[in-house]
């Protein structure tokens, strides 16, 4: 099987800061993949890279056997690399059902017909539980239900490779088992790339995790090697397991 | 007159130009660096120093060299006190968002413009230099008090140099400058910074203005020029760098002088808003400054 | 935006144009001149709107548009004879050439810099004007001679210096631009513009490529303005490069913030009411770029969503 995401000594340098160090990684089609690591390891800065957000000092990415390192980020988009942000960034302004809209018209192939673009978006919303919210302001919604519509709005893009950037940040514990169980819905049609600081959660989700440590991978392997692992445990949990 | 002295003479009407426009710039310069304020009504401020200066000066009579040391010091205070005042009533109170403060300082520019039409009038009228010592060069004389200016502009540049790099206000100005919302945190009252900076912008303008309103008039309309002449420098120079701004000055001011005399008045301005623009668009930090990355 | 009562919508432009028509018939002869000329410069207000209300993007250059539609149809018919509706397209196409290469230029730079460069190829396009002078009458300007201004339908002949005439045209245009503006804002383009004006970097990561969409934007905008400069040109008969001049730039922005930004009918309203306060101010002052002055900083002051903006916000969530 070749691998749907790969990045060939990936760096990113600001000023004299190695935020991303030489990363060399590999993701299969239909993981679930976690990205974990202490502040400033440069999880946001890698898949701010992979995503096209910002453009790396050297080194490559391939997705899907083309490598993509000189494209723009919506050009990414639209090859099915989907990216939510770690701090909620929904159009406040704009209705619930707008801002799923914008991405539902865009990967629709007759997004002309209002018909089909109003069934995709309530698709998206139902599977979020925000439908009943459809008309309310983005904006209005509380942080929990704006965390579940920048997922929404990820889903509407029909992602092959969706990347969730710390995304049970500030949820109360009910929303995280939802969101759990979402998660693993997604996970059916695309692969994602997790980052994530609540251990509990990566361990329930994820297949594999890779350790992030001062802008290099510093192990990798599934949850039960990386909860062995001495090096991340003296990294990464401190000296307590 | 020879190949020469020909361009000495125009080299020095190039460098009275350059000291006034210095001067102008500095003052757009120092607002929209520390405050990030662009303000359009600058010009309007000049042109205020001048007419002021033309009032002053018509209301005091006696000896000319009186009354424009008296307009050298009140007119730049008058302008610094209504520029402290728009600051507080409106820039203010829209939090200086950089494209609100646009719109209203191009609804000042209309009101003072106006004003300036209703009580002064249409004409442009003359303010007698203080001193008429003409200098006697072996090919040429000329007017002491133009050199005067270029003395008086770079004296008033190094000051504010000075302060700015020397002083605890300069201090306090850098500081607001590089990160407004920590020099909040560590005490330093912005609020009052930022009106002492807009204030201290138009007073350098008006000053410069009354320097130069004895070799030109005063006129409502006298602001326009400046204004543009300043956004090209501060522009050129790189935004909110005070060497910046006196070498495109200077640049400017030598090259206006020359350059009007192979094109036309208009032609010329019409190369410069293009080069200027194009300089924005393709090297937004200015042809001298660097990029923050 | 929202998907609810597109039938009230429609009804209401539908209705506001309707109101127009009537009006033809019922006002006094000054009145009915000056609101032909407002209508024609509501729809530069419409033009600028698309732009400034609906991707955010403030230009203080927008006269250089409704110049070259200006110039564009009114020398077309003084220097190369061209008939009316030749002109007219030939107006249009050179604000869409121009918005075109400076969308290109400009949108390179965001916020204050794309004021500022707007501001600068507005004022070289207007010394452009002064530096030909010979072609184009300079400050002076030039008079559309009345026998160019007629449309010939092979025997019958529309005859545009005929007040009715003339205004039904305008009436024309308008609702033209206005139909069309109304069904922009509530496509799928509409929502993507409005998208770009509320995150920019949160609509490029949906796949939207934003310059080309912004460059859309500008065009149409430039257009829109084109289109209502030589409607000016032909319908009132003279063209001047104070046309072309800042003020022209500021007026539009000012119309549309008085009216409403991003409301589809704020500009029509934000000319109508300016030309209001102006013509009863009048009486009083001569100093009407005083009024100007103030009306600008009050607004952005104390009432930054304009008329209808506020209007929406406070009763009328549903309007366009």
């Amino acid at each position: 099987m070749t691998p749907l995401l790969t990045t060939k000594g990936l760096s990113r340098h600001f000023g004299g800061l190695r935020a991303v160090d030489g990363v060399d990684f590999t993701l299969m089609p239909g993981e679930i993949r976690a990205v974990i690591g202490p502040n400033g390891a440069g999880k946001t800065t890698f898949v701010s890279l992979v995503s096209g957000r910002i453009q790396p000092s050297s080194g490559a990415i391939v997705f899907d056997g083309a490598d993509i390192t000189g494209l723009p980020a919506y050009i990414r988009v639209r090859q099915g690399i989907a990216y939510t942000f770690q701090i909620t960034s929904v159009f406040a302004n704009l209705s619930t059902y707008d801002n799923v809209a914008l991405p539902v018209q865009r990967t629709l192939s007759d997004g002309r017909s209002k018909g089909a673009v109003k069934a995709g978006v309530m698709t998206a919303l139902e599977r979020t539980g925000l439908a009943d919210r459809a008309h309310m302001p983005a904006g209005q919604l509380s942080y929990g239900h704006q965390r579940l519509l920048e997922v929404a709005m990820g889903l509407a893009l029909k992602p092959r490779l969706l990347i969730l950037d710390e995304p049970t940040q500030g949820l109360a514990d009910s929303e995280i088992d939802n969101f759990i169980t979402l998660v693993r819905e997604i996970a059916k049609n695309a692969t994602v790339l997790l980052i994530e600081h609540n251990m509990p959660v990566v361990m329930q989700l994820a297949d594999r995790i890779t350790v992030f440590n001062a802008g290099k991978i510093l192990a990798e392997g599934t949850p039960e090697a990386i909860r062995e692992n001495a090096a991340v445990q003296e990294a990464y949990l401190g000296t307590a397991p | 007159m020879h190949f020469g002295p020909h361009l000495l003479l125009a080299a020095l009407e190039g460098l009275v130009t350059s000291a006034v426009l210095a001067l102008t710039a500095l003052g757009l310069s120092l607002v929209f660096g520390v405050m990030r304020v662009v303000n359009v009504a600058h010009g309007e401020f000049f042109m205020l120093g001048a007419v002021l200066a033309w009032a002053i000066t018509a209301a005091i009579g006696g000896h000319p060299a009186l009354g424009f040391l008296a307009a050298l010091v009140i007119a730049p205070l008058i302008v610094g006190a209504i520029a402290l005042v728009a600051e507080r009533l409106v820039l203010r109170r829209l939090n200086y968002n950089p494209e609100a403060t646009i719109v209203a300082t191009i609804g000042m520019l209309y009101i003072i413009q106006q004003l300036a039409l209703s009580f002064y009038g249409p004409e442009a009228r003359p303010v007698e230099p203080p001193f008429s010592y003409r200098i006697l060069l072996p090919w040429f004389g000329y007017s002491g008090y133009k050199l005067s200016i270029i003395a008086a502009s770079a004296l008033l540049l190094i000051a504010t140099w000075l302060v700015l790099t020397r002083t605890r206000i300069g201090l306090i100005m850098r500081a607001t400058q590089y990160d407004s919302e920590t020099a909040q945190a560590f005490g330093i009252p912005v609020g009052r910074v930022y009106g002492g900076v807009f204030a201290l912008g138009a007073m350098l303008a008006a000053i410069a203005a009354v320097l130069i309103v004895p070799i030109s008039q005063a006129h409502y309309l006298m602001g326009q020029d400046p204004l543009l002449l300043s956004f090209i420098v501060v522009i050129i120079g790189g935004l909110g760098s005070l060497r910046g701004t006196v070498v495109a000055a200077v640049l400017i001011g030598l090259s206006d002088g020359i350059i009007s005399m192979f094109f036309s008045p208009t032609l010329a301005k019409i190369i410069a808003t293009l080069l200027v623009a194009m300089v924005l668009v393709f090297r937004p930090q200015g042809l001298f400054g660097t990029t923050s990355r | 935006m929202s998907e609810a009562s597109p039938a009230k919508a429609y009804a209401l432009h539908l209705g506001v144009i309707a109101l127009l028509f009537v009006l033809s018939f019922v006002l006094p002869d000054y009145y009915h001149g000056l609101l032909a000329r407002i209508m024609v410069l509501a729809v530069f207000a419409m033009g600028y709107n698309m732009l400034f209300g609906y991707v955010g993007l403030l230009s203080l250059g927008h006269a250089m548009f409704f110049g070259a539609g200006l110039y564009g149809a009114g020398l077309a018919v003084i220097q190369l004879g061209w008939s009316v509706p030749l002109a007219f397209l030939g107006g249009i196409a050179c604000g869409a050439v121009l918005a075109l290469v400076i969308g290109l230029l400009a949108l390179r730079t965001t916020g204050v810099a794309f004021m500022i460069v707007t501001m600068m190829f507005a004022q070289v396009f207007y010394l452009l004007i002064l530096y030909f002078a010979t072609w184009t009458g300079g400050d002076q300007g030039q008079v559309v001679p009345q026998p160019a201004r007629v449309l010939n339908f092979g025997t019958t002949s529309l005859d545009l210096t005929n007040p009715t005439v003339r205004y039904m045209s305008a009436l024309a245009l308008f609702s033209l631009v206005l139909l069309v503006t109304l069904a922009i804002v509530r496509s799928r383009y509409g929502r993507v513009l409005v998208a770009i004006r509320e995150n920019e970097e949160r609509t490029k990561m949906l796949g939207y490529d934003t310059f080309s969409n912004k460059l859309i934007a500008v065009v149409v905008s430039g257009t829109i303005c084109a289109a209502s400069g030589a409607a000016y040109a032909l319908l009132f008969g003279y063209v001047g490069s104070s046309f072309a001049s800042v003020q022209y730039s500021i007026l539009p922005l000012l119309w549309v913030l008085l009216g409403g930004a991003a409301t589809t009918l704020g500009p029509l309203i934000g000319t109508v009411f300016m030309y209001y306060v102006i013509d009863v101010t009048s009486g009083y002052t001569s100093a009407y770029l005083l009024i100007v002055g103030v009306a600008l900083i009050l607004l952005v002051l104390f009432f930054p969503k304009g008329i209808l903006g506020t209007a929406r916000q406070r009763w009328l969530g549903w309007l366009p």
